[in-house]
């Protein structure tokens, strides 16, 4: 992991630099903006593809429907707005116009959790995992950093079906290298343990390696997952993991509940129940701050999770 | 198609409506036979289809926003031999690709979406539009919509959007009968005035007598001359046309006849079809 915060990017650059690389590979290709350009990355592509490029104004009800109407002429749309709007904005459209419907509609969920900072609460998307997760035909993918971010990019446009990408509007930790594998679907172990797993989304998997650095000095051996898809979740990977240390503790910035941890334990409690810790937002809003500075707030740091880890540690039998 | 022709399908369409939706107990008679020659006009004289290739990368496309009313589609598709006609009878049934209001996952040939929460085919449209220019697809794009879904804001946010993108081959229809479930919509909430309202976001408007197939298939075919803005046909319609006791009556927007008035507008309307084929 790059501990060198200037070297740090944000993962909305991932998505715009994706798209930039798609363009060039696929004329299919075309973006969707409501009046968000610069912050969603897509003026990178608006710049080298003006043709391909439509402005649907602040309006993303249309916008999401016009998506849906263009993967019917044979294009492969990419909506970019933020993750507030992309979900709860448009649900109905997403829902209907989308997802009932199986277009190959792709959606950027920009500036998603507290990341987003001084802009508070009603920009700070903190229930889009629960918004997107229960749809069905729509794959969620939260990749933990912008190598990873261009990478889920690029991999949207490979599969059929509407597929959403959180994001983040802040620079977080490069967690992963360009030969890291990064396939929809399929959950990356980061670091095996012995006593607990953490399993992370976001920019929590580079919160969740610190705590493992830390449990490490304190004699604890903590595996680490970077579950970048949160549907279809990775059964598999998520089951032995369970298995091989008995104990789970499961980080996202976003609603505690029906986020990423839940998924997870709606598998291990009908296939093998071991004791969880959740971290997340606990049934409440964001508020305007730095976007750090609400982490610690929130309890959203390596140290909440570090406490979670011994707290679930305790409760293994 | 000779009008003479039109109306005999029109009548046929009318009939299996309502024959559909007596077998299937529930549904939406009022708004359906009220799009009836709106929906004859396209499929057998307007559109650029073919019903054995209902995949055909080049045909026009029909997003029937006004989902509730997908009766008339499905009898339009059947009738045109997108599927065997009987198969109406399976509509609202488990398992039947005839579903309560269209969807595209039951794989029904002739469905080009999902639709039903009001208000989204017109964005659908305007996608398609956007995306037949950007390939040079001669496609035309027919939306359906109903009057009572014009409160939605997303049907005002799409008709910006064509009008700024001056969509040209896109044609929004509105079967304007005047009533939805609560009421009269000027009622409800006022809609007038409505061409104004279009002309205003952009669109060119042609206002006709929605049941009169020569003014319908006319006004389909101006459309495709007006070059450079979208336009829309405000149909003016009767709710329940063709069956006496349903005509301007809101209460038949989401009933069924049942019973004795089952037999009744099946019979009105059994008896128009035999006195058709009669002077056929």
């Amino acid at each position: 992991m790059e501990k060198d915060k200037s070297k740090w990017k944000e993962t909305r650059a991932g998505y715009g630099e994706g798209l930039v690389i798609l363009g060039e590979r696929n004329p299919k290709i075309v973006v969707l903006s409501a009046d968000l350009t610069k912050s969603t990355h897509a003026n990178l592509f608006k710049e080298k593809f003006p043709d391909r490029f439509f402005q649907f104004g602040i309006a993303e009800q249309n916008m999401m429907g016009a998506a849906a109407g263009m993967s019917l002429a044979g294009c492969i749309p990419f909506v970019s707005t933020y993750a507030v709007f992309a979900t709860g904005r448009c649900f109905d459209q997403l829902r209907v116009s989308v997802c009932y419907s199986n277009c190959n509609v792709k959606i950027e969920g920009a500036h998603s959790g507290l990341l987003v900072g001084p802009d508070g609460a009603t920009h700070q998307s903190l229930e889009d995992i629960a918004l997107t997760r229960v749809l069905p035909n729509l794959t969620v993918i939260e990749p933990c950093d912008v190598i990873e971010a261009r990478k889920a990019t690029l991999s949207s446009a490979e599969i059929y079906g509407p597929v959403y990408i959180r994001l983040v509007r802040e620079k977080t930790a490069i967690v992963t290298a360009e030969d890291s594998p990064f396939t929809i679907g399929k959950a990356n172990v980061l670091r095996n343990g012995k006593d607990v797993t953490v399993i992370a989304c976001g920019p929590e998997v580079a919160e969740a390696l610190l705590a493992a650095e830390e449990a490490e000095k304190e004699g604890i051996k903590v595996g680490v997952v970077n579950l970048h898809t949160i549907k279809p979740l990775d059964e598999e990977t998520i089951v032995k993991v369970a298995k091989e240390t008995g104990a789970i503790v499961t980080t996202e910035i976003h609603q505690v509940a029906c986020g990423m941890g839940s998924a997870v334990a709606e598998i291990l409690s009908r296939t093998y129940p071991v004791p969880i810790e959740m971290i997340g937002v606990k049934d409440r809003f964001g508020e305007s701050g730095q976007p750090y500075e609400l982490l610690e707030k929130f309890g959203l740091t390596s140290t909440s999770i570090l406490n979670a880890i011994k707290r679930v540690l305790k409760r293994k039998t | 198609m000779e009008i003479a022709e039109l109306e005999k399908r029109a009548k046929k369409i009318r009939f299996d409506i309502v024959r559909m939706l007596c077998k299937a107990g529930s549904g939406h008679p009022g708004g359906s036979l009220s799009a009836v020659e709106l929906m004859t006009a396209l499929y057998f004289d307007q559109l650029k289809h073919n019903p054995k290739k209902p995949d055909w990368e080049d045909r026009d496309r029909v997003i029937f926003s006004k989902g509730h009313a997908c009766p008339v589609l499905y009898a339009s598709l059947a009738e045109s031999g997108y599927f065997p006609v009987e198969e109406l009878m399976t509509l609202r049934q488990l398992g039947s690709r005839l579903q309560g209001h269209p969807g595209k996952d039951k794989g029904l040939p002739g469905i080009e979406i999902s639709s039903g929460s009001l208000g989204q085919g017109l964005s659908v449209g305007i996608g398609l539009s956007l995306g037949f220019r950007l390939s040079n697809n001669s496609a035309r794009v027919y939306v359906i919509m109903g009057d009572g879904e014009c409160d939605e804001g997303q049907i005002w946010e799409a008709a910006m959007s064509a009008g700024h993108y001056k969509l040209d081959n896109i044609c929004g229809v509105v079967d304007y009968n005047r009533l939805q479930i609560d009421g009269a919509t000027e009622e409800v909430m006022g809609l007038e005035p409505f061409a104004k309202k279009w002309q205003d976001f952009r669109w060119e408007v042609i206002e006709i007598d929605g049941h009169n197939l020569k003014e319908v298939i006319n006004a389909y075919r101006k459309a495709k001359e007006i070059k450079g803005k979208p336009t829309v046909i405000i149909a003016h319609t009767i709710k329940g046309k063709g069956v006496s006791f349903m005509e301007n009556q809101a209460s038949w927007h989401g009933d069924v006849p049942k019973g004795e008035k089952a037999e009744v507008c099946l019979n009105e309307l059994g008896k128009c079809l035999e006195d058709l084929n009669g002077e056929g």
